[in-house]
């Protein structure tokens, strides 16, 4: 890790250095300052409407601070999410978790079994990365009620499942192309299998990589609306349809709205506080170094 | 544990029947109607309905989202999957069906109305407007009004000005108003646009005129259309500037805030305006649009019976109840609209919607062009498009001839 | 026997992803054939309508000023998204590419707006971004104004201006990412090759010039791939920006209405079907210089 500072000109005096390291580390800090603040603005804003009272929410007083701390809306709003609080933990816990171990497990493969075809079959894979939810939608519905699963948890998890495997694919295989192959000879020359070899010798190794799918596809599945709209029922909703309801089709009430919205928002900004620095160290680690 | 394993078995077999049992106890019912007074007046009809239904189950499966264009994506791929609820809300009119029975996906309901006597208490200008044929194909809730226009008296008197009875009074007001610093005219979104377009067409063109555009007698390439969209686009010249950044409500609210003097939009803004703490008449006050006197430009929240419904039987209760004195006169009051029925309870609507009756009593019935009356889905998707592109480039001639090939591909005309 | 238990292996890790290929086959390709079946049809209402149009319904859209606004829309909006969280990536990874006290809270900080959904500060970002001049000064405009700034338009520029402003909210929610990305291009860059480069008397903006951006090419490619697809898909944060006006239309909006608002199944499966190509054309060569250069290595 380098800790030289960004210098002028060739060095020439310790005086001038010192002077040029604070000017440089007062610079960085400020436009680190600056860009923090870009950063915040919309949560500020989000944050002081859902502490306001309703006659105090308007564009034009967008900026003022709300006259008191008004928790009644976080309260108004839990009282209406929490059941689909519950549903989305319910429905991205288990797709994130299902979706790492699927991408571990092809990701591994497509890294270190070179059969022909296994990269006609990775380029088959990423092209599914890119297509719009949209156009899939009423196929997408029909089969799932076909099998059966149309207002399920269970049939969302396993959508999300199905379109998360091109992205956790890559981004395991990309990680796994970092594991010397050695690793996998000595298992097979110590006599280990196929399963030996996965849950002995890479799965110890994989931790950042786990760290990075399991943080994106939380994130993903639990913001993601449209196929949450058309595959649920009432009972099974996730928070994004529940907050859209919210709304309403008349007047929204945007001090609630801003509460619920933060509201919503928590479980997913725990998660990068909490785990952020695995999830760089995982992207650091190699897993979508292209 | 072989016996104990047989009790499981039968005790579940049991439970599942009964769960079965009360399934076919439960009514789906779709809508759009999911917070605020929509909320507790769909509640409040609902109340009616367990009350007179006790051994049904009002199953909710509301979805919010722009007049329901999330509510109506969900609704296709059900409908798609062929797993329809027992009823799902619709504005009355080409939207449901241009759209439903045109697929084979309701069934006309004549002989229900003839059962509970609905052709005696509905007016007569409404049937032909929610039928096709002789069939009729929904059961109207509520009447909303699209062509109102809102201002506040005590601010129009400081300004010396009144409110506007033709277009013509309206741009010139709107002179005064604007050297004065006033906003003339608050509008928001794209379709609170389209809002004010069908105003100034029926307000141009007369009642006759206009209804002939949109049964494929009417020529959408004539004169007085020309006109029609010219004086549109004088008038949106004296809209706000931030126009596609606000909501309908918060356009309301320049009007509230003084800042600018009359907004057009449907008289659900009489919730708006009552819900800042204003009075009917006292604080604030409604006119007809300019040049549409006489006129009651409706739109109106129906449900349907789906063919192959979710329990027929549930579903048909709940559109008796909806239908009912007691079903409208529960759910309109708190909604903020009147009910389709003549027979409402006057003691139960404020200032504004007992006069809102008395003009549904009296005047001529004209359709909403935004809000699903006189334009199937199609043909009001190719019109919104049209003015878009209006909105965007301002040629009047390219948006009637836009107009023109809308109705020839997706409308009547030939 | 080494052979033999080699060859068992290979077939079990076919096996193993033979699960994931079949869903790919069918809820990836298997749907996009459905999608571009139905753009050859005239299915034009609720009810399915295979006949066969040929291809009018993409001579048609491409007729379509509508489409027009939209494919101009969409080359704005990618170009000043991508540029933007790039460029602010690469900043913040530069700015961070040092120890210091409170290092990772700002790295943290930059990233958890990916956290949060687009619906939701898409709302936020239109009363920041609005307009209104004069006495209703609000939002930005009102913090512009302290520095004596004129009032913007914003993403209510005329067309085709708009919907770059749209790209700042966008840029917000992903610059996080492309500099997590950086990063850790960044940390990969030997050391040895920098110092190199400064005993031979390069100044810290020639090292970064000759040295470490050129190193950082894999990773701005990847980048540039990841940021163009999500920007053709962009959908949620227009419309809770825009409320459907049509300055601000992109094909995934215009497919979303024209599908479930006009009931026109059809014009909405050749939207759909061109998207896909632009992404393909985008994509396909990506990936095939990508797997040419991992032959290579």
């Amino acid at each position: 890790m380098t800790s030289v500072p960004v210098t002028i000109a060739a060095p020439r005096g310790a005086g001038r250095r010192a002077w040029a390291r604070s000017l440089g580390r007062g610079l960085r800090f400020g436009l680190l300052l600056a860009c923090a603040a870009f950063f915040l603005l919309p949560i500020w804003v989000m944050l002081i409407t859902g502490l306001k009272s309703f006659d105090e929410v308007s564009l034009a007083r967008m900026w003022e601070l709300p006259s008191g701390i008004n928790l009644d809306n976080f309260a108004a709003a839990f009282e209406r999410l929490a059941p689909n609080l519950l549903n989305s933990i319910l429905l991205a816990v288990p797709a994130a978790a299902i979706s790492a171990v699927i991408g571990s497990m092809n990701g591994y493969i497509l890294s270190k079994f070179k059969f022909p075809g296994s990269d006609l079959v990775f380029t088959l894979f990423l092209v599914g990365m890119f297509i719009p939810y949209q156009s899939v939608l009423i196929p997408l519905v029909l089969f799932v009620q076909s099998i059966g699963l149309s207002g399920s948890l269970l049939g969302l998890i396993l959508v999300h499942v199905i379109y998360g495997i091109p992205i956790t694919t890559l981004i395991f295989r990309n990680y796994y192309a970092t594991v010397p192959t050695e690793i996998v000879e000595s298992g097979r020359v110590d006599g280990a299998g196929f399963f030996g070899i996965y849950r002995h010798l890479i799965l110890p190794l994989s931790i950042p990589g786990f760290a990075v799918v399991l943080i994106w596809q939380f994130t993903q599945v639990w913001n993601e609306f449209l196929f949450a709209l058309v595959l649920t029922r009432p009972q099974t909703w996730p928070v994004t349809v529940a907050l859209n309801n919210m709304a309403g089709t008349q007047i929204v009430e945007w001090n609630v709205q801003m509460a619920g919205a933060l509201l919503a928002a928590l479980p997913t900004l725990v998660v990068y506080i909490l785990l952020g620095r695995y999830f760089l160290r995982g992207l650091m680690a190699g897993a979508l170094k292209g | 544990m072989w016996r104990r394993l047989l009790v499981g078995v039968a005790t579940s077999a049991l439970v599942l029947s009964a769960c079965q049992q009360a399934a076919a106890g439960e009514v789906e019912v779709f809508s759009w109607w999911t917070a605020g007074g929509e909320a507790d007046g769909l509640a409040a009809m609902v109340e009616v309905f367990n009350e007179e239904y006790p051994d049904l189950t009002f199953v909710n499966s509301a979805v919010a989202g722009g007049a329901g264009t999330d509510a109506r994506a969900q609704l296709a791929t059900r409908l798609q999957a062929s797993d329809p609820p027992s009823s799902w809300q619709g504005h009355a009119g080409q939207e449901l069906i241009g759209t439903y029975v045109a697929a084979d996906q309701i069934e006309p309901l004549n002989f229900l109305y003839q059962e509970e006597g609905w052709l005696d208490v509905m007016p007569e200008t409404l049937i032909p407007l929610i039928s096709e044929g002789d069939n009729i194909y929904s059961v109207p809730v509520n009447i909303h009004r699209a062509n109102v226009m809102w201002y506040i008296p005590s601010n129009l008197e400081e300004w010396g000005v009144e409110a506007p009875t033709t277009w013509d009074e309206f741009l010139a007001t709107a002179a005064t108003l604007e050297d004065a610093g006033v906003t003339p005219l608050a509008i928001g979104f794209q379709w609170t646009h389209m809002h004010l377009l069908e105003t100034v067409l029926l307000g141009s063109l007369g009642a006759d005129a206009y209804s002939a555009l949109w049964d494929g007698s009417g020529d959408w390439s004539s004169a007085d259309v020309t006109a029609a969209l010219e004086t549109y686009q004088q008038v949106l010249e004296f809209a706000n500037s931030d126009a596609s950044t606000l909501e309908w409500d918060q356009a309301a609210q320049l009007v509230v805030d003084g800042t600018a003097a009359f907004t057009i939009m449907g008289d659900w803004a009489e919730g708006f305006f009552k819900a800042q703490g204003l009075e009917p008449e006292t604080d604030f006050g409604w006119a007809p649009a300019p040049d549409t006197d006489g006129l009651f430009q409706f739109l109106s929240d129906s449900f349907v019976l789906p063919v192959d419904a979710k329990n027929r039987e549930g579903a048909l209760a709940w559109l008796r109840v909806a239908g009912s004195q007691a079903g409208q006169d529960a759910f309109n009051p708190i909604k903020g609209s009147i009910p389709a029925r003549s027979d409402g309870d006057r003691s139960l609507y404020d200032a504004y919607l007992t006069s809102a009756m008395d003009d549904w009593a009296t005047d001529t019935v004209i359709g909403s062009l935004t809000h699903g009356v006189v334009a199937n889905d199609a043909w009001k998707a190719e019109i919104d498009s049209a003015l878009g592109l209006f909105l965007a480039d301002g040629d009047v001639g390219a948006f009637q001839e836009a107009l023109v090939a809308a109705c020839a591909e997706t409308g009547p005309c030939s | 026997m080494q052979v033999r238990r080699a060859f068992q292996g290979r077939w079990v890790a076919v096996g193993m992803l033979a699960p994931s290929m079949l869903a790919v086959a069918i809820f990836v390709y298997g749907f996009i054939g459905w999608t571009a079946r139905v753009s050859l049809s005239e299915w034009r209402g609720l009810l399915p309508d295979y006949t066969w149009a040929g291809l009018a319904n993409f001579v048609d859209l491409f007729a379509d000023r509508r489409f027009h606004i939209d494919l101009v829309n969409t080359l704005v909006f990618t170009s000043f998204f991508v540029v933007g969280a790039v460029t602010v990536g690469l900043l913040l990874a530069i700015l961070l590419d040092r120890q210091f006290r409170g290092d990772s809270f700002f790295r943290s900080l930059f990233l958890f707006p990916l956290a949060i959904s687009l619906v939701v500060t898409g709302v936020a970002w239109r009363w920041l971004m609005n307009p209104s001049t004069g006495e209703r000064l609000s939002g930005l405009n009102l913090l512009l104004g302290t520095f004596g700034i004129d009032p913007l338009a914003w993403h209510t520029s005329d067309q085709p201006w708009g919907i770059a402003f749209v790209a700042l909210p966008a840029v917000w929610q992903m610059a996080g990412f492309t500099m997590a990305l950086f990063l850790a291009g960044l940390r990969a860059i030997p050391e040895e090759l920098k110092e190199a480069a400064r005993v031979d008397g390069a100044s810290e903006l020639q090292v970064y010039r000759g040295v470490i951006l050129p190193l950082l090419r894999p990773v701005l490619l990847s980048a540039l791939i990841i940021l163009g697809h999500l920007s053709l898909k962009v959908f949620d944060l227009i419309v809770a920006m825009s409320g459907k006006d049509i300055r601000l239309d992109v094909p995934s909006i215009y497919m979303w209405t024209t599908t479930f608002d006009a009931n026109n199944y059809a014009r909405g499966a050749a939207i759909a079907i061109v998207l896909l190509i632009m992404v393909a054309v985008l994509v396909v060569p990506y990936l095939a210089w990508s797997l040419r250069r991992e032959a290579e290595v």
